[in-house]
């Protein structure tokens, strides 16, 4: 190996770690807030992706047709919930949120599909498109079990990951798909050519982590969110709406879905079922960083990144067996570093 | 044995011989033997997951370790099948061996997440090895062949699978109704109080463990000659979630559960890829989607899985009948009267900044009882815990008739003979009231795992429970002793927790609060029963806020205030004590 290719395997590795970061922080913040461990993560990668490849060939993508399906029994769930009398006013915003805002994006998907729209645009569609489903799935499946044990919504999650992973393969088949890139541009530093979707990736992961730090630190729904994740019980007697927050936090976690899919669906050919290992990527780096501190876990995702580069270089049959066996010594050190308390 | 307990099981198992011979389409059959080689998987997993709280992903892949040793011996070597049986089952339990001793060590959720590691990493390695044909698999594995009969057909195994699978649901119960099965049992409370009795927390949980690998590599064994060959797809981490799906839906804690669940899952399946695609329109695997959202229903709607509204159809079995034994546990001989037991010297507890217990030093002699008392937050069940192994002292000793204690774990330290109530009750709300009684006694016996899964123990078994339930009688809980111990009052959830003490033949007998939400007359009863236990020699450590049910009964107080002992002396000392006075009303400095 020289030197070329090392730098390679750096930028390829800095590039996938950027992604892996971004799904680190949404799986550390769901986790933190709701006491979710959101597998499912992965899955809003690829619908992102998807969506946008499909977008690019001026179809128009089946996730909208998901998102219309998603609102439609998260309003029924509704309408069962507020079946003993309910006021106007709740009732009027459930038909908004579940029943009209999805209908406004479908209607505006299926308008602007057609059209030959700038890249940046189709991304923003994309990312309409995906965010909202992050609300739907906290209303559909977690909600009626926020009281639930870490490990109740654990095997939660696995069911909401099948069950999203069934519907990729049924809305967008088993082929795989790749997107066009935001730009084509390249640049040349040095010996180094850095494609713009590569800038754009690292500059996407380093404004969604500011954007992140502002919304936690100064914002009063950020804190918010940062009381519930301490503790949710003192949270609520104080006034906080633990559910706002949950919604928040699932919104926040689809929205970071949808924009890495809309990163990577140009660099790599997605297929219904890739988001998942993409997804457990991240999860590595949340791991380690205990799926309580956003920096370890931005660094954690950028090693991960680099471990697999090399390791596809190195022993590339055996890349996904070393990047997976990486987090059994972590989980053993983080046991042993954080005895849990049996009185809680 | 009382044939009304037996059938509702004699019928099943009759069912089971006679559908073969039955017209039955020869597909049902495979469904059938598909349930049953899931079913195997599934009880291991509902001991692990549903009774032992450790919630695991990743079995599917001990299935491949089972499937690939006989496929690979089998077909390459020309190994008889029945030699590579036990082969594969001992790769199964010495790969879950390391494996187990990492993982059980994982806490919370970082368990379930570690299953879902090793068990892609190990899918991918099933894949990548030259020797197991890589993705593609090995085929051509011989059939089972027995007395020149080879096991060809569906109809033929199916009989061997099913034999496997009602031994297996057998030895698993008789396992759980065992001195080590409730070792197991108590695992999903935490286990604080199954320690502080002497049970091996780390070695219960490698048990179920290991037993869970162990019966899946059983059906792996069983899938490789069925199948005739094999490739890594049926051993990945969807096979793992599947078959924690089937626990689930089967309701996690019960072992015929698990058979039902598998059944009620695999049948579904087979409806599902049989008449989706034909409403659809593809061929893509569909159940997918039922299955992801049938594992969110059912956790929404019914959390402890479907088996219990099965229960509830079935006739009620009558409650087994208390186990009387003519054999007594040998007793300990307690030391005499007035000489030193436990001796706490200097004993220190920081937490960070805080000192909880603050170089406290006070000795509990045999056949006395010993008040310990103190506003709240005085350091009484820290001192407690650091008496019993709970807590790790920050600096100074315990002894116990002069070996040190300290530094010992809590189960090494209840061998002395050292037992507790605690004072947040920690109880086995599902158990009945006697089996956790007989927790208690769980150093006084010795059947390991092999003597429980086949039940040879029956007479160790019965004198344990002998003892529990004489313990009971004598605390004046007898008659509640099948019910469910989550349905006694708080008070006598106290008084269960003295009985359980009581079980472990103790030389030390330390209880946190006892009086606690027990009536006048009740505490009256507690008082004469701690008065024999002084009279037969047995040394009491009394935590208690009660101060009349405290002064009448102890015969040396120790005052605790912030940490720090400020009194202590006979009760009518201590009472004019002008610290003690400050301490409980306040006073001028």
């Amino acid at each position: 190996m020289d030197a070329m290719i090392a730098t390679f395997l750096i930028q390829d590795g800095v590039t996938s770690g950027a992604i892996y970061a971004l799904l680190g922080l949404a799986l550390v913040l769901v986790f933190s807030v709701t006491r979710v461990i959101f597998i499912p993560q992965g899955e809003f990668v690829a619908y992102g992706a998807l969506t946008l490849a499909l977008l690019d060939s001026a179809k128009v993508p089946a996730t909208i047709s998901l998102l219309v399906f998603f609102g439609a029994i998260a309003f029924v769930l509704d309408l069962w919930s507020m079946r003993r009398g309910t006021d106007g006013r709740t009732f009027l915003r459930s038909v908004g949120l579940n029943l009209v805002l999805p209908g406004a994006i479908y209607g505006l998907t299926t308008v602007l599909a057609p059209l030959d729209l700038p890249s940046f645009v189709k991304a923003l569609l994309t990312i309409m498109i995906i965010a909202p489903m992050g609300l739907y799935i906290y209303r559909i499946a977690y909600r009626p079990l926020a009281d639930a044990s870490v490990l109740v919504l654990l095997i939660c999650s696995v069911g909401v990951h099948l069950a999203m992973m069934g519907l990729g393969l049924v809305f967008f088949g088993a082929e795989g798909l790749r997107a066009q890139p935001l730009s084509n541009a390249n640049y040349t530093m040095g010996m180094l050519m850095v494609p713009a979707q590569s800038l754009w990736i690292y500059g996407a992961t380093i404004g969604i982590m500011i954007a992140l730090y502002v919304f936690f630190e100064r914002t009063l729904l950020g804190k918010a969110l940062r009381a519930t994740a301490v503790n949710r019980l003192g949270a609520r007697l104080v006034g906080v709406r633990t559910q706002l927050t949950g919604v928040t936090a699932f919104m926040l976690a689809a929205t970071i879905g949808a924009v890495s899919g809309v990163l990577i669906g140009p660099i790599t050919t997605i297929y219904y079922d890739t988001g998942f290992l993409i997804g457990l990527k991240g999860f590595v780096a949340a791991i380690i960083g205990g799926l309580a501190s956003f920096p370890i876990t931005a660094i954690a995702a950028i090693a991960v990144g680099l471990i697999e580069a090399f390791a596809s270089f190195f022993a590339s049959s055996y890349k996904e067996v070393i990047v997976f066996g990486l987090i059994i010594p972590v989980l053993v050190w983080l046991s042993l570093n954080n005895a849990f308390h049996e009185e809680e | 044995m009382n044939i009304q307990r037996l059938l509702p099981g004699l019928t099943g198992i009759a069912f089971l011989v006679v559908i073969p011979v039955l017209p039955v389409p020869p597909f049902w059959i495979t469904v059938l033997n598909n349930i049953g080689l899931a079913s195997l998987v599934t009880i291991g997993l509902v001991l692990l997951t549903g009774v032992g709280g450790l919630t695991s992903f990743g079995q599917a892949a001990f299935c491949g370790f089972g499937a690939y040793t006989t496929a690979v011996l089998a077909t390459n070597y020309g190994i008889s099948p029945w030699l590579t049986l036990p082969l594969s089952v001992i790769v199964g339990g010495v790969v879950a061996m390391p494996l187990g001793l990492i993982t059980v060590r994982l806490s919370g959720h970082f368990l379930p997440l570690g299953t879902i590691a090793w068990g892609l990493s190990l899918y991918y390695l099933f894949g990548k090895i030259d020797m197991l044909g890589r993705y593609d698999g090995i085929t051509g594995i011989p059939p089972i062949e027995l007395a020149g009969y080879r096991f060809l057909s569906d109809g033929a195994i199916y009989y061997l699978i099913w034999f496997f699978v009602i031994a297996v649901a057998i030895g698993a119960r008789n396992l759980l109704d065992s001195r080590t099965g409730r070792g197991i049992r108590a695992l999903r409370g935490g286990g604080q109080a199954a320690e502080a009795f002497g049970v091996n927390i780390v070695r219960a949980k490698l048990i179920v463990f290991v037993f869970a690998a162990v019966v899946a590599a059983l059906s792996g064994w069983l899938y490789a000659h069925m199948q005739r060959n094999v490739n890594p797809t049926p051993f990945g981490l969807s096979m793992g979630i599947e078959y924690l799906l089937m626990a689930v839906v089967g309701g996690s804690g019960h072992v015929w559960g698990a058979i039902f669940g598998s059944g009620l899952v695999i049948i579904l399946k087979e409806l599902l890829q049989r008449f989706l695609p034909s409403l659809i329109g593809t061929t893509t695997n569909f159940e997918m989607i039922v299955f992801g959202i049938l594992l969110v229903v059912i956790l929404q709607l019914a959390r402890d899985g479907l088996w219990p509204f099965i229960l509830k159809i079935l006739p009620k079995r009558p409650p087994k009948p208390i186990p009387t034994s003519n054999q007594k546990l040998p007793k300990r001989t307690l030391a005499l009267a007035g000489s030193p037991l436990i001796k706490v010297e200097k004993a220190r507890k920081a937490f960070g900044g805080l000192v909880a217990v603050n170089d406290v030093s006070f000795e509990v002699p045999a056949g006395r009882i010993v008040g310990l008392i103190g506003p709240n937050g005085a350091g009484k069940s820290t001192t407690f815990n650091l008496i019993t192994g709970i807590a790790s002292l920050t600096s100074g000793s315990v002894f116990y008739q002069g070996q040190r204690l300290s530094g010992d774990s809590p189960r090494h330290i209840a061998r002395h003979g050292i037992a507790r109530t605690f004072q947040h009750a920690k109880i086995l709300p599902d158990m009945s009231v006697l089996e956790n009684v007989a927790l208690g006694a769980h150093l006084r016996g010795s059947a390991g795992v092999f003597k429980s899964f086949l039940h040879v123990e029956r007479d160790e078994e019965a004198t344990l429970l002998a003892e529990a339930a004489h313990q009971l009688e004598r605390v004046g809980l007898g008659e509640y002793a099948n019910r469910p111990a989550g349905d006694l009052a708080l008070g006598q959830i106290r008084i269960l927790e003295i009985a359980r003490a009581l079980a472990a033949d103790p030389t030390v007998l330390l209880l946190d609060e006892p009086a606690a939400g027990l009536r006048h007359g009740e505490k009256q009863e507690l008082a004469n029963l701690l008065k024999k236990l002084r009279e037969e020699g047995v040394a009491v450590l009394l935590v208690e806020h009660d101060m009349g049910f405290v002064m009448g009964l102890v015969d040396h107080l120790v005052v605790l205030d912030f940490g720090t002992l400020i009194a202590e002396g006979k009760p009518a000392e201590v009472r004019k004590h002008p610290a003690v006075i400050a301490a409980y009303l306040g006073g001028a400095a």
